[in-house]
């Protein structure tokens, strides 16, 4: 994670200022506007002051004017957008390994386009969604495209919203002014490219101000027609970015490269967002598709990460589910499965979460005037954040996300849709079938091996990947016990129990607790992991360092089966720093012991707090030996594969 | 007799069938059935303390024998045996002082029966007094109590000795079951001195004396924190945790297989035990060693309260198996949802599923930081290192 920030705040630290969030920032930049762009001072002067809630963005002058001059050249040469991202990739040799950049800032503009959606009804929304024009109208040359997407919308807008009118004047004026400048724009092409930056910045200046006084009357209904400046307020920002570090000889290039970027960095909020910084979370609960309400009696230790009531959310959801357009059926089912626990394990859930996309791919037409590629990433950005909000996400579905996004962005141009499509499609097929399904056939090859005659097995929880090694070893006829190491509340293992009983391999069931006392009779530990990390922690469920702490006291060598595609460059060393946050009360009841039944009445106790993690980090030298596709492996040669690997996975 | 007979088997039966809960109450009930035991013995006029020995041996052993993981029986059959020891002895200097000329042998056979001299009734005590280790129970005192009471003082003494001595053991078991009560409040008052402000300390299951230790401090105005690990599958964690917040302690429940990934955050982990066996290991609930394990890892320091009672003279051999208990396969499943594979041989050769539910860890006492205890000596609070020390003094 840090690699992969270093090199971006070396190269832009201004822009992660500018951001949206930074209050500061706003004294300076609103005179800093007025003074240095005359065209849209007019309607920013207007707004400015309404538009205090939110930090507007940054732009020094000679930046500005340097953008200016590249945006007199004749902007977005298909080729050249075609080529860019990948000479990007190749300049900076460290951004590739780490892409999963795009959702790690977390991104207002998604922000906005969520509360947007949540706000409002859902017909005017899905037009915008879908269209996301003003982001491409800011880009292409023709700005005449740019008017009609956004006047049609509006027109819904008034229809939708009639009940809620009073509210919406407001937001009318700031819209009606854009309006008016975006018309200003179509006009004249070659001033709207000079005047361009001004102008998004004055769109967005727009955007707020109706946003504050939306906010101010506590009206659900603003906004509407604001995802579209808002889009054409996000447009702006790459180039910003961009300006910093590419040259200004390069900047014919921008136009492709600023889009893949733009959308890679803001669409999606951060997947590791730090739920301490209030501000943050304000933002994403007001785009939150998902209403959650957060559990009472947080841990101290962890207000980094989410925590909400469970089960609240779902009756909801499911009531939306006909109603929520802008994000897909398929997805949407997905999401809603994995809030309810069905789909759960690494594998599982990225392949359910591959197999969704697929399903909004083929059901996927990009609006006329958009190239697939930007449009789909958007979209899918979009997808991502409402899969965040329902549960977030695991590392290989992180993994597989930036695979996904790598590939469309790769998509050649000349591709006709269809084709762009049927390749995309194979692709996460291919993925899903290597990375995921042939790898586990190589771990469960390899692994078999270390199963002799004799061994007792101890396994933890119900892994996937261990679970296929001791039914081939069984279906083999090596002779062999099993011993299943289960903790609350989840208890795993008992689903894993039941399927090898049947199977008839003989099983120890032991809590975890009991490890220490089963130990002394196993001859191997095997252990799932939902990620392995460069420093070769092995990131997984709750209680495996428990296993292989114990193990390693007793001398027993620690067998960790994972997929390469799972492998990750962050660094972890203690479980606190990163972890997701399961349901408290599971740990309230007891499943199946109704005496047990203390904490019940004082679950409301302010004194009381309940701590359900999801997933610890068990040191590397806990761990002997780590199974991959890529052959069997000592931790410390983990970075050495995420090296090698994936750089491949991710240029080609 | 007859009602010491009752007593008697009405506690084994207890024993037998796992009814006490806690070697506190074990402790204490055990104590007081050998108080009464000894107060309806009857005595003969030679010979006292010696038949006292073998009444409570007797009765000692059956108790050991009913329960032998819970070692706190053994422990205070043990400490009442050496109180009748050492009230015999000092009741026979007391007279060896008085009848000053009078010529006696103390219980070593080896000892001139004419020197008389302070120095031998020194080295007489002192080999009385030392702890009830295995070798002072095979050899020497059972045979060395009737040499001692066969050769020594006058008939007229006999009784008003005899009627001594029993109050004298009486009075001092007595004092050992209030010891016994009093163990949480002894050991809970030394509680500010290991916690500060701000700790943030962890623990696993539930145990009187941690409750004690824990509010005590909190008592103290010391503000602090507590993660309790539930102690899977008897999860007294909740009872305790109940406990804490009624008292006012910030308290975080976690699962026990949290314990790893929240022990870097921890101070110091405060735990109960089962037993401290004479090497400084020690018997715990079942969990505890995967606790140690963490803590050492990541240097936090353990703790383990233990009453007096608690204290057994004797050397672990594979404590794991051998002092254990494998508890009821309820516990972790369903009857209901697993009787298809729980079949107990009868189908096929050997039943699939083995359900494991030990009631018990040990811990090595390399992992052990402190013990702390009730007695006020200084081995109160002790490295495990220094564990035969209290065996000494015993």
């Amino acid at each position: 994670m840090d690699s992969r920030r270093a090199p971006r705040t070396v190269i832009d630290p201004k822009v992660r200022q500018v951001g949206f969030f930074a209050p500061p920032d706003r004294s300076q930049s609103v005179p800093l506007l007025q003074n240095s762009n005359s065209p849209p001072s007019p309607p920013l002067s207007d707004l400015s002051p309404s538009g205090n809630s939110l930090s507007p963005v940054m732009i020094p002058p000679p930046r500005h004017l340097s953008d200016l001059s590249s945006r007199a050249v004749p902007v977005g040469f298909p080729p050249n957008r075609l080529l860019s991202p990948l000479h990007r990739f190749s300049g900076e040799s460290v951004i590739p390994v780490g892409s999963y950049n795009p959702s790690e800032f977390a991104s207002p503009s998604v922000g906005d386009f969520f509360e947007e959606k949540n706000a409002q009804s859902p017909g005017p929304r899905r037009s915008r969604g879908v269209g996301g024009s003003g982001k491409f109208a800011s880009s292409l040359p023709a700005g005449g495209f740019e008017l009609p997407p956004e006047v049609k919308p509006k027109s819904l807008t008034t229809v939708s919203v009639v009940s809620n009118l009073q509210p919406n004047v407001t937001e009318k004026v700031g819209e009606q002014s854009n309006e008016s400048q975006d018309g200003r724009g179509a006009n004249s092409k070659p001033l709207k490219e000079k005047t361009s930056k001004a102008e998004r910045r004055a769109l967005q200046e727009a955007q707020r101000a109706a946003k504050a006084a939306a906010k101010a009357e506590g009206n659900a209904g603003s906004g509407v027609a604001n995802s579209v400046n808002t889009k054409a307020g996000k447009a702006s920002k790459a180039p910003v970015q961009k300006k910093d570090n590419v040259s200004v000889a390069a900047s014919e290039k921008r136009g492709g490269e600023r889009m893949t970027d733009k959308d890679r960095k803001k669409d999606v909020p951060h997947p590791r967002m730090q739920f301490d910084d209030t501000s943050r979370v304000e933002k994403a609960k007001k785009r939150a598709v998902v209403k959650q309400t957060e559990v009472r009696n947080r841990v101290e230790l962890f207000r980094h990460l989410p925590q909400y009531e469970h089960g609240t959310r779902l009756p909801d959801l499911e009531k939306k589910f006909f109603r929520l357009n802008s994000v897909h059926p398929a997805v949407y089912k997905v999401g809603l499965r994995y809030l309810a626990g069905d789909i759960s394990g690494g594998n599982a859930r990225c392949i359910a979460m591959l197999q969704a996309f697929q399903e909004s791919i083929m059901e996927y037409s990009p609006p006329k005037e958009k190239a697939l590629n930007r449009d789909l990433t958007a979209k899918l950005n979009s997808y991502v954040s409402f899969l965040i909000e329902c549960r977030p996400l695991s590392i290989s579905m992180g993994n597989a996300i930036k695979f996904v996004k790598s590939r469309i962005a790769n998509l050649p141009l000349t591709l006709s849709e269809s084709e762009a499509k049927t390749n995309l499609l194979s692709e996460i097929n291919k993925f899903i079938n290597e990375k995921i399904i042939l790898a586990d056939k190589v771990i469960v090859q390899h692994a078999v091996t270390k199963v002799r005659d004799g061994d007792v097995l101890l396994t933890y929880g119900s892994s996937s990947a261990v679970e296929m090694i001791l039914l081939h070893a069984h279906e083999l006829g090596k002779k062999f016990r099993v011993v299943i190491v289960d903790a609350r509340p989840k208890l795993e293992g008992r689903l894993l129990l039941r399927r090898l009983l049947g199977k008839g391999i003989s099983c120890t069931y032991v809590h975890l607790n009991g490890v220490s006392y089963i130990m002394s009779q196993v001859t191997r530990v095997f252990l799932g992991a939902s990620s392995v990390l460069a420093n070769g922690t092995v990131y997984s469920r709750v209680g495996t360092a428990c296993v292989a702490m114990v193990a390693n006291a007793c001398g027993v060598p620690v067998i960790v089966c994972c997929e390469a595609y799972k492998f990750h460059e962050r660094v972890q060393l203690d479980s606190i720093c990163c972890n997701e946050l399961g349901d408290p009360d599971a740990i309230l009841k007891v499943q199946g012991r109704e005496e047990i039944n203390d904490l019940k009445d004082i679950a409301n106790d302010e004194n009381l707090q309940v701590l359900n993690l999801t997933y610890d980090a068990t040191p590397s030298d806990y761990v002997s030996m780590i199974i991959t596709d890529y052959g069997m492996i000592p931790p410390t040669s983990v970075p050495v594969i995420v090296r090698e690997f994936r750089k491949d996975q991710i240029l080609i | 007799m007859p009602d010491t007979h009752a007593l008697v088997n009405d506690f084994l039966n207890q024993l037998k069938k796992r009814k006490i809960e806690g070697s506190k109450a074990t402790a204490k009930l055990t104590a007081e059935l050998l108080r009464s035991v000894i107060s309806q013995q009857r005595i003969p006029h030679t010979n006292q303390a010696g038949a006292l020995i073998q009444a409570i041996k007797a009765i000692g052993e059956q108790l050991i024998a009913a329960n032998p993981v819970e070692v706190a029986v053994g422990n205070i059959v043990r400490r009442v045996l050496h109180i009748i020891r050492e009230e015999d002895l000092s009741l026979t200097t007391a007279s060896i002082g008085g009848l000053s000329l009078h010529p006696m042998s103390d219980d070593e056979d080896n000892v001139d029966p004419d020197d008389l001299s302070a120095a031998a009734v020194a080295a007489a005590a002192r080999s009385t007094l030392r702890a009830p280790s295995l070798q002072t129970l095979l050899e020497g005192v059972p045979h060395s109590a009737p040499l001692h009471q066969s050769s020594s003082s006058a008939a007229t003494d006999k009784n008003s000795r005899s009627r001594k001595l029993k109050h004298h053991v009486i009075e001092t078991v007595n004092e050992l079951i209030r010891d016994i009560t009093t163990c949480h409040e002894l050991i809970a008052e030394q509680a500010v001195e290991h916690i500060h402000h701000n700790e943030v300390i962890l623990t696993l299951g539930s145990s009187g004396t941690v409750i004690e230790f824990l509010c005590a401090a909190k008592e103290k105005k010391r503000s602090f924190r507590v993660f309790v690990a539930e102690g899977a599958p008897r999860y007294q964690g909740h009872t305790l945790a109940k406990e804490l917040v009624a008292r006012g302690l910030q308290t975080t429940v976690i699962t026990d297989s949290a314990v790893f990934a929240m022990i870097s955050r921890v101070n110091m982990v405060i735990v109960g035990a089962h037993a401290v066996m004479a090497n400084g290991g020690v018997i715990a609930p079942v969990g505890l060693n995967m606790v140690a394990l963490a803590a050492q890892r990541h240097a936090v320091p353990f703790v383990v309260l233990a009453g007096i009672h608690k204290l057994c003279p004797l050397y672990p051999h594979n404590p794991q198996v051998l002092l254990n208990e494998l508890k009821s396969p309820s516990e972790l499943l369903d009857f209901g949802e697993f009787s298809d594979c729980m079949d107990f041989g009868i189908a096929s050769a050997s039943p699939l599923l083995h359900v494991v539910n030990p009631a018990f860890d040990y811990v090595p006492p390399k992992l052990v930081s402190l013990f702390i205890t009730d007695t006020s000596s200084p081995c109160a609070k002790m490295q495990p290192k220094a564990r035969y020390a209290l065996d000494c003094k015993d």
